[in-house]
């Protein structure tokens, strides 16, 4: 059978005013049902565009390799048709949706994605109560549910958000891209709770960061270091642990 | 972007299939001959079997019409227009008014099923009236236009208790000439404009409401126009007085069949609230556009004026435009009571090769007269769209306060999006404050929305319906909802 997830020699660019610029050159990762991966390494190594060509955002050409999910060619698919298939990314940097009500977003989300899966879709009473109760257990204020998608929400709050919104959607597979960014300390570990709940032999989650401390309470299965567009580097948690002692600087090196 | 192309592409796939409403009814129909002159004025006056001085007072509007030009400000551009090329009278045959189910032309009814307007109880049809408690909704009367012509108006015998007037305006020409003598013509003049003056000299029906002091009238009103007949022009006029203290919510909407041709419609409406009375004038418009080549499609032009004559008065204007291949116009609000309030509220949609010039215009004259203006443009395809409003204080409106906010949101790189405030102050102690936005749909906003389950065409949606809110929430809730859908409609096929 073939795995849950798997990246081969995976490679996209964009085109940023007339230049073509490679992001991508190689990735390849695999990960299997029920495990929790990290990503790490500099910046602008090409973290968050790996997560945006897996989620299908369209600015990035995909120049070469392939990524199979759940057997299915994920390349082909449209984003929306990733998102029913099980994707969910929470976003380095969540956007702004003006007069578009939080509730209403989520439950238009969650019934579309429903309706994808041959799930039967939720009332609004049914839906409110469920929404009321994910943004409890993330500690949110319950007004968030009332108000605009992100506007106005303070960076620790959209970060909450996108776990709501995962919580509800109920992924099999999620990137996580610096969720951990911006968080106080009692923040980081409800959202990692979060996640944590979801686990399951059925759930897999690719996570970003940067910092130790989230991983000390997801105890990832394997660490990734990314450089330059490439994975160079995998291993166990201990793996992490040297990097935030060591810095970058020296794999970089090792791998060169 | 690629995303960007091919939203445009699709734009420009939308085609005629997309109009809904599009069909036509096969119906006897009673025209005039093809032209305008004094003898149809007279015919059509005859046909309604009008007193004397409405005859007198439509050649009165005629002769002025006759030496006046067609505007040529607004930034709209079409091929001249042959005025003598219409009808100017287009009645579905039928025996004396209809009074009951029976009579009305079972091909009318099939009409205004498919279109699904609360027209479609029978029982409110024939005029029998559903008992206490059994509708699970607010009743809502309905006058049915269709070309020319009144053909049905529900709920009258609960208005008429209430001592509300709701009728044809035909009809209120015979039952309540004073009410008509008064005030027709008092707060859009004859000659007003070229469109006016055409209008008064041939106008054929539309709607008459009359609140008498202190009544709030009990359901909301409702009027619904349609043209179906070839090379017809529609003229409706429509009056709505409503008294010291009293209230009244009104509703239009709108439909046409597809046409290659393009139909004239030059509506006129007049508002008039007196002391603490309040009119709420909900438009939904959806006129067919035209194709996406832009064959076809109605003209639209417009005039629409409310007078706040007494003190503490109140006229809101709330449409939403989506239809038509050429809108034209400028519900206005004259605040001559002290303290009188003018409210607009607008969303105007353009796709494909539409043009919309449309704003508003408050006249500030009382003291401590307030307005607001609150207009959302959307342009898609190569259509164009153009907010044109103007805020006038005049010298004795001391204490008169005006807030404007005009937001445009483009799809698509080929449309355009204009904003043209005339700011007219001649008092100090006037506050007036104009504020504008242009933004786009963010590839960013569609992505996430997709990202989360959303086809791209819900996500416009969703983002436009965004956009608009603070003007649908102030529609009824019943056409609130209404107004969404056809708003997604009317973009459907902008991207994905
Ligand atoms: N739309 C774009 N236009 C131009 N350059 C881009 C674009 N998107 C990404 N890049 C470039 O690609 C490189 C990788 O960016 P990416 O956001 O994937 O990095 P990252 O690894 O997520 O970094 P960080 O840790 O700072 O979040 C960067 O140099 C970035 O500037
Ligand atoms: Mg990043």
């Amino acid at each position: 059978m073939s795995q849950f997830l798997e990246i081969s020699g995976l490679c996209a660019r964009i085109d940023a005013d007339g230049q073509e610029k490679q992001i991508l050159r190689g990735v390849d990762l695999t990960i299997p049902p029920g495990e929790v991966h990290a990503i790490m390494g500099p910046n602008g190594c090409g973290k968050s565009t790996l997560s945006y060509v897996l989620a299908g955002r369209e600015d990035y050409e995909v120049t070469a390799g392939s990524v199979t999910f759940k057997g299915q060619d994920l390349l082909a698919m449209e984003p929306e048709e990733r998102a029913a298939a099980g994707l969910f990314l929470a976003f380095q940097s969540p956007i702004e949706l003006p007069g578009v009500n939080n509730a209403n977003f989520l439950r238009t989300a969650v019934n579309a994605v429903r309706r994808a899966r041959g799930l039967e879709e939720l009332d609004a009473v049914a839906f409110l109560k469920m929404a009321r109760e994910a943004a409890k257990s993330l500690s949110m204020a319950p007004d968030m549910l009332k108000r605009n998608v992100n506007v106005g929400f303070s960076g620790g709050e959209k970060k909450r958000n996108e776990v709501l919104q995962m919580t509800l959607l109920q992924p099999s597979f999620a990137i996580l891209d610096e969720t951990d960014s911006g968080l106080d300390v009692d923040a980081l570990r409800i959202v990692a709770e979060g996640v944590n709940r979801l686990r399951s032999p059925d759930f897999s989650a690719l996570v970003i960061t940067h910092h130790q401390k989230l991983l000390d309470y997801l105890v990832p299965d394997r660490i990734h270091v990314m450089a330059k567009g490439r994975i160079i580097l995998s291993g166990g948690p201990e793996l992490a642990k040297k990097i935030d002692q060591e810095g970058y600087t020296k794999f970089l090196a090792e791998a060169a | 972007m690629p995303a960007v192309t091919e939203t445009r592409e699709a734009v420009e796939k939308l085609g005629q299939s997309t109009y809904k409403w599009g069909f036509e009814t096969d119906i006897q129909m009673d025209l005039a001959p093809k032209g305008l002159n004094e003898d149809i004025v007279r015919l059509i006056s005859a046909r309604k079997n009008e007193p004397e001085w409405l005859l007198e007072w439509r050649l009165t509007a005629f002769r002025k019409w006759q030496s006046m030009k067609e505007p040529t400000w607004a930034k709209v551009s079409y091929p001249p227009i042959d005025y003598q090329d219409a009808h100017y009278y287009a009645a579905p045959r039928k025996k004396e008014g209809p009074k009951s189910l029976d009579e009305v032309d079972p091909e009318l009814l099939k009409t205004y099923e498919k279109l699904g307007i609360p027209l479609h109880e029978q029982a409110l049809l024939a005029g029998v009236e559903l008992p206490e408690g059994e509708t699970a909704r607010p009743p809502v009367a309905v006058d049915a236009v269709f070309d020319s012509v009144s053909v049905v108006t529900t709920f009258r015998k609960t208005l008429e208790e209430a001592g509300v007037i709701f009728c044809p305006i035909s009809e209120a020409v015979q039952e309540h000439p004073e009410l008509v003598r008064k005030y027709l013509g008092s707060v859009v003049p004859v000659a007003d404009n070229f469109y006016a003056a055409l209008n008064s000299a041939v106008f054929t029906d539309g709607s008459f409401v009359y609140v008498p002091k202190g009544v709030r009238c009990p359901m909301e009103l409702s009027t619904y126009f349609r043209i179906n007949a070839r090379n017809t022009g529609q003229f409706e006029r429509t009056l709505i007085v409503v008294e010291d203290g009293a209230s009244v919510s009104y509703l239009e909407g709108c439909t046409a069949p597809m046409r290659d041709e393009n139909q004239l419609h030059a509506a006129v409406v007049e508002l008039v609230a007196m002391e603490d009375a309040s009119i709420k004038y909900s438009t939904v418009q959806n006129w067919y556009p035209g194709d996406s080549e832009g064959r076809g499609g109605i003209y639209n032009f417009v005039t629409k004026r409310g007078a706040c004559r007494g003190a503490r008065s109140k006229i809101s204007w709330t449409q939403v435009e989506t239809g038509s291949a050429i809108t034209w116009k400028y519900p206005s609000c004259i605040l001559q009571g002290d303290g009188s309030v003018g409210e607009f509220y607008s969303v105007a949609v353009t796709n494909n090769c539409q043009q919309a010039d449309t704003g508003t215009k408050m006249i500030h004259i009382g003291r401590n007269t307030r307005s607001t203006i609150i207009a959302k443009t959307i342009s898609a395809g190569r259509s164009d769209s153009t907010y044109r409003g103007l805020v006038r204080v005049q010298p004795k409106a001391s204490g008169a306060r005006n807030f404007t906010q005009c937001d445009s949101l483009l799809i698509g790189d080929e449309c355009g999006a204009h904003t043209v405030p005339y700011i007219e102050s001649r008092n100090m102690a006037a506050r007036i404050e104009h504020e504008a936005t242009t933004s786009k749909i963010s590839e960013d906003q569609l992505f996430y929305c997709r990202q989360r389950g959303l086809s791209e065409e819900d996500a416009v949606g969703l983002i436009v319906n965004g956009f608009c809110r603070d003007v649908l929430k102030e529609l009824p809730m019943e056409f609130a909802v209404e107004a969404q859908k056809l708003l997604q409609i009317s973009l459907e096929g902008s991207v994905g």
